[in-house]
């Protein structure tokens, strides 16, 4: 059974014939033949999409019968671009990935190829990654949150996030240099260390979080529309999230407890204390107090990450694969050649594959990684959360109002350029 | 008919509508960008003002960026008024003011004032002083909804056609509510026109707030009179139902599913732009204004300051401020009204969006029995006190 996508090529000339054809086409392969049913197109461009999703919608009234999903609007083909450059000049590309947390992608990429490579960091290059990481959760959960609030009309809550990304974008710009496009990570470490007053900074900053955590909190948790709006819509089982490979807190939300950095510690987080909140009925409601309280606890680990910040250097001291010091690069011979060698053909990788996967923002961020040696990947996947949680959204809009699509849509928080990439 | 009569009805429409209703829509927008910016930690349109350095001048004046909406409806008019090819023309075009026109008839049996004199000719400060004020705004205000459904229809497009089969399943629901609702009210005043509604409450103490006059003392007995207090029970579930009615009959927030922009883009003006939009627009905000200026009307006393004052310096006729009255009490009336504009911005930038069959239920199978139950605890509580 065909179904009616724009993907579908004709072969007739003149558009008229192409719409008889199309209307033909959809007959034969509706239920619906009296046409009592109306088909909405919704998006790529449409506020309640977020970026470029397509959905085309069958409603009966106000009820959606049936959804089809249309991606790959903003496919860049980053995975076949991976092949033509050097390990280094990829990590770019995977800030554009979950673009709103640009950070913890840096990490899972540079990690994935530190599997490969067999490096190990030393502690204090761990304890930035993950405090980079935690802040991008931050900042991705506060948008998520936020965005979903304003899906459902609550407009103020999604500037209070905003308020606070700002902050984040700040601190961001101090670590890095960007604000956006963090580029962070190298193999084997980091562009730079931490900022002389960078944990004061965020110290501050995780003060005033707190605070209009509790404030969305108040705002919305109790809200009787908020809570009529999204309980019991969407409701995901434990047995649909486990067989859809839904990760992320929409996972969590259906009550399977499965947390990467939990259930297969990376970067040294089985040495700090957080909780991982799990849901009950995996609903809108519970996706969206899943991430509430994983805010508060990345809040807390942030804490814990500075109280332990250990020192000493934050990069693999393998002089002959990561950039040395801009200073002896200038001062002594070997360092030279070193970053010549380095910039130009890129880290020497050994033969194999590896698959790494790390628990960012919107769920179990993967890089496949096949090498035949040299400098450059032979293949690179990408496991976007987001593209595989939004495999769900069409067996979850059947039967569901059109006011329900914008929650449901919120709830499950994607970002497009992930799921395209 | 006099001429006089006809002349001061020409004066009195004209100031009403272009010199107080008009400016109040194109000030409410700044007041609802200004005020949801203040609620949101944002700044709000603070620019537009007067550009001096267009004229050589070193500085621009900015007034905190009061010329906005001069801008906004300049800008309105001036942008091209397009209509797309796939519309029913006639009712296209016709949908807006269809809108907009409702709206600000319905001022003309709001009584802006007491009364002032000008030339030895004491004149109200009401348009039309008819004696069935409020069944004529609800007659008028429900004209409206055609706008919106016929803009829906007329767009020939899939998301204004939700928004206005929804506009039109909403307006139904609760101008039912919003008319059960002021029967109580009306059961207790025992009139209809609004003049005179307002002018007992300046005397006898504002509808669910009796602190004053007839409210205090029993004009039988000369005791504290406990039962006008016992009614203020019923009234004020009626003061609810119909304050959160109006907000539905305004289409704004939590209501504003015929145009909410999460789902149905810009609802039934979608396919809208520059001027044809700003009438659905004003129309909103007209409808805001009237909403607001009926339920301060109604249930606040209107023009009167309240608390005895009116009937001690401004009704006296001895009183040296009689001259003032009429103006005292305009401004009265219009901050009264401005406050109700606020917390009608308040309250849309506050709450989420109902869904639309939540939106129903609450319609009829809360509103519509609570107000039901509410005509017969007044008429209960009525007959009990006149025993």
């Amino acid at each position: 059974m065909s179904e009616p996508s724009a993907t579908t090529s004709y072969e007739v000339p003149d558009s008229g014939a192409k719409s008889a054809q199309a209307a033909v086409d959809y007959q034969s392969s509706t239920d619906d033949l009296l046409g009592e049913k109306m088909v909405l197109n919704m998006g790529p461009s449409h506020p309640a999409t977020h970026g470029v999703l397509r959905l085309i919608l069958e409603l009966n009234g106000e009820i959606v019968t049936k959804a089809d999903l249309d991606i790959g609007f903003l496919h860049r083909g980053d995975e076949k671009i991976a092949e033509n450059m050097h390990y280094n000049q990829f990590v770019p590309y995977t800030d554009r990935l979950d673009y709103l947390a640009p950070l913890a992608n840096n990490v899972a990429y540079a990690c994935a190829v530190e599997k490969l490579m067999g490096w190990e960091l030393p502690p204090r290059g761990q304890a930035v990654r993950v405090l980079a990481c935690e802040l991008a959760r931050v900042s991705a959960h506060m948008l998520g949150v936020g965005v979903f609030a304003m899906d459902v009309g609550a407009m103020t809550a999604f500037l209070y996030t905003f308020t606070e990304r700002e902050k984040l974008y700040n601190l961001s710009e101090q670590l890095t240099g960007a604000r956006f496009t963090t580029s962070y990570t190298r193999v084997g470490g980091q562009i730079r260390d931490l900022p002389d007053d960078f944990i004061a900074n965020v110290r501050v900053f995780i003060k005033e979080c707190a605070v209009t955590v509790d404030e969305i909190d108040k705002l919305l948790s109790k809200n009787m529309i908020f809570i009529n709006r999204t309980k019991d819509v969407g409701i995901i089982t434990r047995e649909d999230a486990i067989s859809f490979g839904l990760t992320g807190p929409n996972l969590r939300a259906s009550g399977v407890e499965r947390d990467l950095r939990k259930n297969s510690p990376y970067l040294g987080y089985e040495n700090y204390d957080f909780d991982v909140p799990v849901g009950e009925n995996g609903d809108c409601y519970d996706r969206y107090l899943v991430r509430m309280e994983e805010l508060r606890q990345t809040l807390r680990l942030i804490e814990q990450v500075m109280d332990k910040m250990p020192d000493g250097p934050i990069n693999v001291g393998d002089p002959k694969s990561v950039l040395p010091d801009k200073e002896r690069v200038l001062m002594s011979m070997e360092e030279l050649i070193h970053h010549f060698i380095v910039s130009t053909q890129g880290i020497e990788a050994p033969e194999g594959e590896v698959y790494f996967a790390a628990e960012n923002p919107k769920g179990e961020l993967g890089f496949y990684i096949n090498s035949k040696g040299g400098g450059v990947p032979h293949r690179l996947k990408i496991r976007a959360p987001s593209f595989v949680n939004l495999s769900i959204v069409s067996k979850l809009l059947p039967g569901c109002m059109v006011s329900d699509i914008p929650a449901i849509l919120g709830s499950l928080d994607f970002v497009m350029g992930e799921c395209d990439r | 008919m006099e001429i006089t009569f006809l002349a001061i009805s020409a004066i009195k429409i004209f100031v009403f509508t272009f010199v107080i209703t008009l400016p109040m829509i194109a000030y409410s927008t700044y007041a609802e960008r200004r005020v949801s910016a203040i609620l949101q930690d944002r700044v709000g349109p603070n620019r537009v003002g007067i550009p001096l350095t267009l004229f050589g001048g070193k500085k621009d004046w900015k007034f905190f960026g009061l010329l906005q909406p001069l801008a906004d409806g300049l800008k309105g008019l001036l942008k091209e008024d397009f209509t797309p090819a796939h519309v029913r023309k006639n009712y296209y075009w016709i949908a807006p003011a269809l809108t907009a026109v409702p709206a600000f008839v319905t001022v003309c049996v709001i009584p802006f004032g007491s009364e002032i004199t000008i030339f030895g000719e004491t004149v109200k400060l009401v348009i039309a002083d008819i004696g069935i004020g409020p069944l004529f705004i609800f007659a008028i205000a429900s004209l409206s909804v055609y706008g919106i459904t016929i803009a829906g229809w007329a767009s020939n497009s899939k998301y204004p056609f939700l928004g206005g089969v929804r506009a039109c399943a909403q307006m139904i629901s609760y101008e039912i509510a919003l008319g059960l609702s002021i029967v109580p009210v009306l059961m207790v005043f025992g009139m209809l026109n609004l003049s005179d509604i307002v002018n007992e409450q300046a005397i006898n103490g504002w509808l669910i707030f009796p602190a004053w006059g007839e409210g205090l003392t029993n004009p039988d007995t000369g005791n504290f009179n406990l039962g006008r207090w016992l009614l203020v029970i019923p009234l004020l579930i009626s003061f609810f139902i119909f304050t959160v009615s109006i907000f539905a009959e305004t289409n704004r927030m939590p209501f504003d599913l015929p145009e909410c922009e999460t789902e149905l883009v810009g609802g039934y003006h979608t396919e809208y732009s520059s001027m044809k939009f700003a009438l659905f627009f004003m129309g909103e905000y007209a409808a805001m204004i009237v909403g607001s200026a009926l339920i301060v009307t109604v249930f606040f006393g209107g023009w009167s300051l309240g608390f005895g004052l009116d009937a001690k310096w401004l009704m006296d006729e001895a009183g040296n401020w009689k001259a003032y009255a009429g103006l005292v009490h305009l401004g009265a009336f219009l901050t009264k009204v401005v406050a109700f504009i606020v917390f009608f911005v308040w309250v849309r930038w506050t709450v989420p969006r109902f869904r639309y069959d939540q939106l129903m239920k609450l319609g009829w199978v809360v509103f519509f029995e609570l107000a039901l139950v509410n005509i017969f605890l007044t008429a209960g509580i009525m007959w009990w006190l006149a025993r």
